[in-house]
């Protein structure tokens, strides 16, 4: 199970982008590791040590239960990009400023910038690809094509996902709150009145 | 950003060996908004994280024990959520802390964020958070905001080689409240004044806060003990650049108690949030309101007297009449004033 400890200042291995890449050759369970506990052996209460080695991840993404094999310094964002091909959330600023990158972690908005993938061990992720199930769009970004509320839509995943996670929270949400649910987001291209709008529709729709 | 061995303790008893009694090899990690910034920048570089996120109970859950004639005891797990903070209804005689905490940033870091790590976290001074740069807190033989850019900088400038100010929008309302903070640590329990709990690091081995290496923050206590008959008063009031997304550029918070009939507010405590290396509290400003009636005037003088003593940097005298005004209508809100200056 072990795996090769060379790799670059971004945090992929070769080896690691390759199986991970493929979501193949998972063991069952969370807990795989690969370098000992490195205090007092003796004893049952020390934890276990995860890496610095790749380390073998199960959580679930939109409904899906998946494995991914990463570095304990990988980030959710990049696992789900680089690792799992999920790519509804965006990279932005990678700094939790931007909210491109915003997810759901068993139901609340996150920057999935800002968690490290390993945090997310066994929890429920849902990202922008969760709000369409065929050719059938969820109310917010619906809401958005009608009231054409982006311009470049780099920005659009994350502002989607942050209502998503609101009207979950709460569907009787106001405009008020709506809006303050976005205040963690930014659209550099500016489309902020189409999305006001297509706010205003969603709280007439859900409330 | 630098790769490390993880461990999820499950206690805070598994958590303790973990750590090391000297800053650099070890981080602990809660909600991780401030932590992976500094990782990403390579100003922290850990071999081993060690994560709170797995430590259920008291650590992650807000209490409260009513106290006879006074507002509840609350003591608020250093795990709990910034979010969970804002919203709860047992922090409700508390809206000084209630309201700082959904201010703070956008839902997404209210909802990874702790109050341990808004307490914890590190100034965010650019010179700091700029790997190239070796500043006084990286080993270097200056700070560079003296003479740089330091706009967003500390104006209580007396006696510090290091102008950052101190990051947290909650250390000042609960300071405000008289709140007390529980550390444990391999040698104990101890308990101390949060206003103690902060510092002004000048030197790579001193943090903002006064924790040792190996301890770890339990929990903070709010324990109000009024004069009797008095109710208590307590508001915090911000000034941001941006609504949202933004450190304060200045912050009051108050507390004190107001005499049923006369109206005089006693025991009155005001700190001084985003304009010093640490919270500040302000005895000025309190002695100005002790045995007074609240007014717009009477508000404006103790504001007055919280400035006193101000040393701006090149860039930032503007945050002397900003202070100015938000201790004003911080006593004021506390007071039950409308805002009419919205
Ligand atoms: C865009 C943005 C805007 C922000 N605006 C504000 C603001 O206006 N006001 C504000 O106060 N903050 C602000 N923050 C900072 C925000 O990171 C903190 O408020 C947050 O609460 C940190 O909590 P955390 O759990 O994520 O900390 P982490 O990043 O997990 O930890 C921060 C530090 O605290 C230490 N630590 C954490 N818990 C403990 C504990 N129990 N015992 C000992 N040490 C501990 C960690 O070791 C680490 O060094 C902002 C952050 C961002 C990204
Ligand atoms: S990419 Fe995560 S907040 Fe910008
Ligand atoms: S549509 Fe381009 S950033 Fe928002």
């Amino acid at each position: 199970m072990s795996q090769p400890k060379q790799t670059g200042r971004d945090g992929i291995t070769r080896r690691g982008f390759l199986t991970g890449s493929g979501l193949a050759a998972a063991t069952v369970g969370t807990l795989s590791s690969t370098a000992p506990a490195a205090l007092d052996p003796s004893s049952a209460a020390t934890p276990i040590a995860f890496g610095p080695a790749p380390v073998r991840l199960a959580f679930t993404v939109n409904g899906r239960p998946v494995q991914v094999q990463v570095e304990p310094r990988v980030t959710l964002l990049d696992a789900l990009r680089n690792y799992l091909d999920v790519t509804g959330c965006k990279r932005v600023c990678d700094r939790g400023t931007c909210g491109a990158c915003t997810v759901q972690v068993d139901g609340r908005a996150v920057y999935a910038c800002t968690l490290l993938a390993i945090e997310a061990r066994g929890k429920d992720i849902r990202t922008a690809e969760n709000l369409a199930q065929g050719d059938t769009l969820d109310a917010v970004p619906a809401a958005f094509v009608r009231c054409d509320a982006q311009q470049c839509g780099f920005c659009t995943p994350g502002f989607v996902m942050a209502l998503r996670a609101a009207l979950d929270k709460n569907p009787r949400a106001t405009v008020a709150e709506l809006e303050q649910a976005v205040a963690g987001n930014i659209c550099r291209c500016g489309t902020y009145e189409q999305m006001r709008q297509a706010i205003a529709q969603l709280v007439r729709k859900e409330g | 950003m630098n790769n490390f061995t993880y461990y999820q303790p499950q206690s805070v008893a598994q958590a303790l060996p973990l750590l090391e009694n000297r800053w650099g090899r070890v981080e602990l990690l809660a909600g991780g908004t401030d932590l992976l910034d500094r990782l990403k920048e390579y100003v922290s570089t850990p071999e081993r994280i060690v994560s709170l996120t797995a430590i259920e109970g008291p650590f992650r859950e807000i209490s409260a024990i009513p106290q006879a004639g006074q507002p509840p005891k609350v003591t608020i797990g250093a795990g709990v959520r910034l979010v969970d903070i804002a919203e709860s209804k047992l922090l409700a005689p508390y809206p000084a802390l209630t309201t700082a905490a959904a201010q703070i940033a956008g839902p997404q870091i209210r909802n990874m964020g702790t109050l341990g790590g808004s307490l914890c976290q590190r100034n965010r001074c650019w010179y700091f958070r700029d790997t190239h740069i070796q500043c006084l807190l990286k080993g270097g033989r200056k700070c560079y905001a003296h003479e740089g850019e330091n706009q967003f900088h500390a104006i209580f400038t007396q006696g510090h080689p290091c102008v950052i100010v101190h990051p947290s929008t909650l250390a000042p309302p609960l300071i405000a409240l008289g709140a007390t903070a529980q550390i444990v640590s391999p040698r104990g329990n101890r308990e101390l004044p949060l206003e103690k709990m902060f510092q002004a690091p000048s030197k790579p081995d001193q943090r903002e806060h006064t924790l040792a290496p190996d301890e770890i923050l339990l929990s903070v206590t709010v324990a109000p003990n009024l004069p009797p008959g008095t109710r208590l008063a307590n508001a915090s009031y911000e000034v941001k650049q941006k609504v949202t997304s933004d450190w304060p550029l200045v912050q009051a918070a108050v507390a004190f108690a107001i005499e049923p009939g006369s109206q005089r507010a006693r025991n009155v405590r005001i700190v001084l949030g985003h304009v010093a290396p640490t919270p500040l509290l302000s005895p000025e400003a309190a002695q100005e309101l002790e045995g007074k009636v609240v007014t717009e005037a009477t508000a404006a003088t103790a504001a007055a007297a919280a400035i006193q003593g101000a040393r701006p940097l090149s860039q930032n005298g503007y945050k002397v009449p900003m202070l100015k005004a938000a201790v004003k209508r911080a006593i004021l809100l506390a007071a039950g004033f409308k805002p009419d200056w919205e």
